[in-house]
């Protein structure tokens, strides 16, 4: 699968299953299908990102650390937008991030060059 | 009268058991091995002003036994353009009667010296792939080496791979090359080289070398002889380079799927071993990503632990993130 599908595939499917953990949070469990979406759509940007960046830069550890960082950034920002929950928003994630980043770079194939 | 002393009678017999190199474009430089069907030397060709290996005959004349096999071999090499397979650049006859041909002049090691400097298997396991590629390209062309071993590959500086000495190489009629002229028909019962520790004989006889031939091989079934032959010479050339000595059954413990690959490639029956050279390297690539080997079956697990360890970075992951969100929701109370 290439780069970029493997990234929002697998993005979205993390995504989805971090926000369903909301579940566990009572507080929050009203709004849950608003956030199984956001975090969704959270997994899904970090995903195409990371894959993108697979792409262009062939190393494991910078896939890594690219997810890391992209998965912070948008934690950061739901987090921030939800004036609260930043550990439980931003440590998961981020290491969805990592996640998504380290299997663009490990599985995700280069397309064949044009003839 | 004057005696010569021994060391200059030494060196008038080996001036004049040098090639007489007159009106070829060669010049001499000196001897690289000596085998029992002929002489290779290291020459430079005078006009390209490269280095070649100049192969010679030991004897003089283009007819009988040794001449049509250093000729069969000249052509074989032609036939096989690989970059595994040593090229051949020129064919001919010296002026003092013997047969020569040149073929590119490969500085590097043997694989049975190079070997001990390989330290990791996966490495050397790429190496064997390449030994196979060209073995398979051979076989694709119809010819079989019947001497595969670590004394007939070379390893270049640059990791070049080469299957050199196919002077024993049996050509299998094939659509492409109907041509009787360069068949292997040698003649009936004739000993006619004994080079290192190969052995030639005549037909119905043995031609190979002992350790790496394949039985039927050993027993001068020679109409018998396919791809198959080759496949048991490259099973003991694995076991070879996974560091094994040349018996076949070692009572080293090794990774079974990888003894399994080795046992199917020597299988005493041929029926037993892998059809082509391209199944044996399949199966190769195969352990080396860590997948599944056909010549193995495998129980649960060992599937369970293979998956473990193509995929523990990422099960790892996985796992942190699980740890990381049970951690908050049993202990984390916003």
């Amino acid at each position: 699968m290439n780069k970029v599908l493997l990234g929002l595939l697998l993005g979205a499917a993390l995504g989805a299953v971090d926000g369903g953990t909301a579940w566990f949070t009572p507080a929050v469990r009203a709004q849950l299908a608003g956030i199984i979406v956001g975090s969704t759509i959270k997994g899904l940007i970090a995903g195409v990102a990371a894959g993108i960046f697979a792409r262009k830069v062939n190393s494991v550890p910078l896939g890594i650390l690219f997810g890391l960082a992209v998965g912070f950034v948008l934690a950061f920002l739901v987090a921030y937008m939800q004036h609260g929950y930043y550990l439980e928003i931003i440590l998961p994630g981020s290491i969805v991030g990592m996640i998504v980043g380290y299997a663009t770079q490990r599985y995700g194939t280069t397309p064949a060059p044009a003839r | 009268m004057k005696h010569l002393s021994d060391k200059a009678l030494a060196r008038l017999r080996n001036g004049a058991a040098l090639p007489d190199l007159t009106g070829t474009r060669y010049c001499l430089l000196g001897l690289v091995a000596r085998g029992g069907m002929g002489v290779v030397y290291q020459a430079e060709d005078k006009d390209l002003q490269r280095r070649v290996a100049l192969k010679v005959l030991e004897v003089a004349g283009s007819e009988g036994e040794l001449a049509n096999r250093l000729m069969r071999e000249a052509r074989v090499l032609a036939r096989l353009e690989h970059p595994g397979i040593v090229p051949v650049h020129d064919v001919g006859t010296l002026a003092d009667g013997r047969l020569f041909y040149t073929m590119k002049f490969v500085e590097g090691q043997q694989l049975d010296k190079y070997i001990e400097s390989v330290a990791l298997i996966p490495d050397r396991l790429r190496i064997f792939l390449r030994i196979c590629d060209a073995v398979a390209f051979a076989h694709a062309r119809g010819v079989l080496h019947r001497d595969l071993k670590p004394a007939n590959v070379m390893v270049g500086p640059f990791g070049e791979v080469l299957v050199m000495d196919w002077g024993l190489a049996k050509i299998l009629p094939t659509a492409d090359y109907p041509d009787a002229a360069i068949r292997d028909n040698p003649a009936p019962n004739s000993a006619d080289r004994i080079s290192g520790i190969s052995v030639v004989t005549g037909h119905g006889s043995v031609m190979g070398t002992p350790g790496y031939m394949s039985p039927e091989q050993a027993r001068g079934e020679v109409e018998l002889l396919d791809a198959r032959s080759d496949i048991f010479s490259l099973g003991v050339v694995l076991r070879f380079v996974l560091g094994q000595t040349l018996a076949i059954r070692s009572s080293r413990r090794t990774e079974r799927a990888m003894e399994a690959i080795c046992a199917k490639a020597c299988a005493q029956g041929r029926e037993a071993r892998y059809a082509t050279v391209q199944e044996l390297a399949m199966d190769v690539s195969r352990y080396l990503d860590g997948l599944a080997v056909a010549a193995y079956r495998e129980t649960i697990f060992e599937k369970l632990g293979r998956f473990y360890l193509r995929y523990r970075f990422f099960i790892l992951l996985i796992g942190t993130y699980l740890f990381v969100r049970v951690f908050l929701v049993l202990f984390y109370k916003h």
